[in-house]
């Protein structure tokens, strides 16, 4: 076992791991933040995506002790200070883009780092950047509608040609 | 002005707060104290013959609690089968054992072998490997056609791979026979719907718990219907009666079919918990998944159509193999036979249809209901045969469609429902104006200018929701009553707890219930709340599946409401000093007719609760009711779907360009919602047609194990779809006049993209006729280069 700490949403966390302890495992199980979620095992679905030093990582790829030191960033760190939705969980509600809520997660996080890097994505852009996000309930749709509405972009036009 | 509460409304879903701040429970999100960890030995060969399980060195492993084989659960009941079919003799069908864990033999790579329980997960797994098996490997049984001539049988006590051969209508082959000898057309069309993998997001997950103190049991599970599984796992594995099991499916992370089912999982954590004296947690890895979800589909069939001169259909006849899987799952033996066969005569007007079905056990994973489950078997097989018939003869799909149209209603099918109402002319002059069909020829002119070929499918549905009535089902070999329950509790202060047996993992109940009540009532939309998902809150509910939960679950609720509102406007009437026949309730106030005498919704609950000033000799207090709701008849949702596509001819790789879709679903609560159905069932159908499949090979190695060889739909395959719900002719039979949304999309779809394809090749010359699903590029360019 090693003891691994790391600053997760503004807060220190320690705890115990064995060295094939997944970061994932280290959020849900010793952090106690059940909000990153597991969908696969093969880095495919992208439920687990949180943000480790500013960049988007699927947590279930990453080591706990290689985020060591770290600081991690998890959908439950997303609202906005006062509590409430932040700016994308916001658009995710307003545009119904999330159903059963399991891929939401890692949908959130995944939408973030789009958009710190690309600030006005096209619609081709997003859907190339959720590649590695699965939905299963949405056909993505309203996934795409949300984030393209919470880029500021117009989206009253879709589907609707 | 689109309505902003109650009925009609969109407003924004109250669970999606938890779920996008990370603060929804799922079920492995439930850590008991002292619990330990599962990890399950399952078979990596197809078939086999068990001749030893040694557990001996693994049980001396670190951590380990308990080590379970098929020896332990030799003496306990197997999973239930939940429907009995009857074959065309009248013979019941072959119904093998399924013990919970392997016994004897294992029939599909998955079959779990040996449970390890142990105090962490990793312990668990690590000793599971110290497990020596020795094991004779048998042929496996991959071919259904094959299955059924003789051979290596999956089940020897039961002497045939043949689960039940199926003739529906049996009186009406004769008539269908003639009817094609003398057609002066007969299209042939032979396909394979694919076999799926429902693929939630949420792996599955259970957690047994168990007070020896008192004797209860506790099972949190991924499930789609709690009280199902109370039942067949009380009462036919662990014979636990109900008083004494409490089911849990707090949020689950999706379902589409696959968590209906009760699973040896579920019921090994709850014996377990029991067994060890602590709580037991096993929780899915998306591999073990794959080899132990039930999957979907995987029919191989034979369709004739037959046409008069004039282009009338005068009879269908099909012949559908249907994979069962190495065991019968909850209710597989219904997805071919009742949720399949009854469909097949679509929107047509198709005077005589004769369904064959043979169901044949294979070394693979068991196969059950997929979101639409029979429902898109029955509609792909019969809008691809109409395509391929107009094209043989030279009409136009949609006119040959329009011209077999049932127009009148009720309509009394040949395969024995009778549809209540529909207006499927509306649905496809809907189609054509919002997929712009007279605009296709620009846009496949402009494709052919890139180098592409386009093409243009256009296909109806029909589909049965709210599978109905209880004694109807019964007769047809259901061992379930398929009603639904809802108790509406009102408080002293006027709120309101509704208690429902439609479960929601996804659909939304908790913000589209409420606008039902909200409306009856005229009270706002935060004063009532939705409870599910729990045996020990409410009372009864067989869940939700077969697009059920508002027509058979909503009606429950809008009858328990209905008794509510009965009571309450007795207590208004003592209130007001009037008579109960003259009270009116609007706007949550209750008023004397034609007077300005009133007392509001709050007054009446609090007199209910504080019957100070009550009638207390004629009725009793409180306010809270209870409601079984049987349906009379299945709820028919149709409609007419379109696809476009351009197809690369250098490398036959297909791409949606425009999805369309105009649904009849009757009344609509939400629309918002009811959209965000029918995107994922066209995401879901589009995933069938063009990506996914599950693949084993012959020696019954499932090949496609994983998302690195089975195919998701991603979001950058898909387009924004247009789809539409303005046609309504309401459900005639149930309390809100509303249908089924859930299944729709999986259903219409998939004929629409493979009849692009196949228009799109046409289109260059080509003479295929038909591609199997999935139009891999291979696939397709292997079509056009034939």
């Amino acid at each position: 076992m090693t003891q691994v700490t790391m600053t997760v949403n503004g807060r220190a966390m320690s705890g115990d791991v064995e060295g094939r302890t997944l970061l994932v495992e280290f959020l849900r199980n010793s952090a106690r933040l059940t909000g990153t979620h597991v969908g696969c095992d093969t880095s495919q679905c992208g439920a687990c995506v949180v943000h480790v030093d500013g960049k988007a990582v699927k947590s279930c790829t990453m080591f706990a002790v290689e985020a060591d030191g770290a600081d991690v960033r998890t959908v439950e760190g997303m609202a906005n200070a006062d509590g409430s939705l932040g700016a994308i969980q916001q658009a995710f509600q307003d545009y119904h883009g999330l159903q059963c809520g399991f891929c939401t997660p890692g949908m959130i996080m995944s939408a973030a780092a789009l958009l710190k890097d690309n600030p006005k994505p096209t619609e081709t852009e997003v859907r190339h950047y959720l590649e590695g996000n699965i939905c299963r309930c949405t056909g993505y749709h309203n996934i795409v509608k949300a984030i393209l509405a919470a880029s500021g972009q117009d989206v009253s036009a879709i589907a609707a040609e | 002005m689109p309505k902003d509460h109650g009925i009609g409304a969109s407003p924004k879903r109250r669970e999606d707060v938890r779920f996008l701040t990370g603060k929804g429970q799922y079920t492995d999100d439930i850590n008991v104290h002292g619990q330990t960890y599962v990890h399950f030995l399952r078979s990596d060969v197809a078939h086999a013959k068990i001749n030893k399980v040694d557990t001996s060195a693994a049980s001396k492993m670190p951590g380990v609690v308990a080590i379970f084989t098929g020896e332990d659960f030799a003496a306990i009941g197997g999973l239930p089968c939940g429907w009995q079919v009857t074959d065309k003799h009248g013979q019941p069908m072959l119904e093998p054992k399924h013990p919970v864990l392997a016994h004897g033999k294992v029939r599909h790579v998955g079959d779990p072998i040996a449970a390890v329980v142990a105090e962490t997960k990793e312990q668990a797994r690590d000793a599971a490997e110290a497990i020596e098996l020795d094991l004779t490997e048998l042929p496996a049984v991959i071919d259904m056609k094959e299955a059924v001539k003789g051979g290596a049988l999956v089940h020897d006590d039961i002497g045939s791979n043949l689960c039940y051969d199926w003739g529906f209508v049996e009186d009406n082959k004769a008539a269908v026979e003639e009817a094609i000898k003398n057609a002066a057309h007969v299209t042939t069309l032979e396909l394979v719907n694919n076999r799926l993998v429902a693929n939630p997001m949420e792996p599955r997950v259970a957690v047994g718990d168990y007070n020896a103190a008192t004797g209860d049991h506790t099972l949190y599970t991924t499930s789609q219907n709690p009280h199902v599984i109370r039942l067949l796992m009380g009462a036919f594995v662990l014979g636990i009666p109900e008083h004494k099991l409490r089911v849990v499916a707090p949020d689950v992370g999706g379902g589409f079919g696959t968590k209906i089912f009760h699973y040896a999982e579920e019921a090994f954590c709850t014996f377990a918990a029991k067994a060890v004296g602590r709580p037991v947690k096993w929780t899915a890895s998306r591999s073990e998944a794959f080899m132990s979800d039930a999957h979907g589909r995987d029919h191989v069939t034979k369709i004739e159509l037959a046409l008069d001169k004039d282009n009338n259909f005068t009879a269908v006849r099909t012949e559908t193999y249907a994979n069962m899987g190495a065991y019968l799952s909850t209710f597989a033996p219904s997805v071919p036979t009742w949720l399949h066969g009854t469909l097949m005569a679509g929107n047509y007007k198709t005077p005589v249809i004769y369904v064959n079905v043979k169901a044949v056990f294979t070394t693979t994973v068991p196969v059950d209901a997929y979101r639409g489950a029979g429902r898109p078997e029955a509609t792909f097989q019969l809008e691809r045969v109409i395509d391929k018939a107009a094209r043989e003869l030279g009409v136009d799909p949609i006119a040959l469609r329009r011209q077999n149209f049932i127009t009148q209603f009720p309509y009394a099918t040949p395969v024995a429902v009778e549809y209540d109402t529909g207006d499927y002319h509306a649905t496809m002059d809907k189609l054509e104006e919002i997929a712009d069909i007279k605009g296709f020829a620009a846009r496949r002119k402009a494709s052919e200018a890139k180098g592409r070929l386009r093409g243009l499918g256009v296909n109806c549905y029909i589909e049965a929701c709210g599978i109905a009535p209880s004694n109807l089902v019964g007769q047809l070999g259901a061992r379930a009553g398929l009603y639904e329950s809802a108790t509406v509790r009102v408080n002293a202060t006027g709120g309101i707890v509704v208690m429902t047996g439609s479960h929601s993992h996804g659909q939304g109940h908790e913000t589209t219930f409420p606008q039902v009540i909200a409306e009856m009532i005229g009270i706002d939309e935060s004063m009532v709340e939705i409870v599910h998902g729990d045996t020990s809150k409410v009372p009864m509910g067989m869940g939700t599946y077969g697009s059920r939960s508002l027509a058979v679950g909503g009606s429950a609720m809008v009858r328990a409401a209905e008794k509510v509102i009965k009571k309450a406007k007795k207590i208004a009437a003592h209130l007001l000093e009037a008579s109960d026949a003259d009270i009116e309730l609007k706007n949550g106030k209750f008023t004397v007719a034609g007077t300005d005498k009133s007392v509001d919704w709050g007054g009446v609950t609090l007199a209910a609760y504080v019957p100070h000033n009550y009638p207390l000799t004629d009725l009793e207090p409180g306010l809270e009711e209870t409601a079984f709701y049987d349906p009379s008849n299945f709820t028919y949702p149709a409609g007419a779907y379109a696809c476009e596509v351009e197809v690369d001819p250098e490398t036959g790789k297909v791409t949606i360009e425009r999805f369309s879709a105009a649904d009849d679903f009757g009344n609509i609560i939400n629309p918002m919602v009811v959209d965000g159905q029918v995107h994922g069932g066209i995401g879901q159908g589009i995933g069938q047609a063009l990506l996914e499949s599950c693949v084993y090979d012959a020696n019954g190695q499932l090949q496609s194990g994983s998302y690195m060889d089975y195919a998701m739909p991603r979001a950058d395959d898909l387009v924004f779809y247009n789809v539409d719900h303005s046609c309504q002719t309401p459900c005639t039979h149930n309390p809100l006049g509303v249908k089924g949304c859930g299944e729709a999309g999986a259903i219409g779809s998939p004929p629409a993209v493979v009849n692009a394809v196949i228009d799109a090749l046409q289109s260059a010359g080509s003479k295929v006729t038909h591609i199997d699903m999935p139009m891999s590029p291979s696939r397709v360019w292997a079509a056009m280069n034939q």
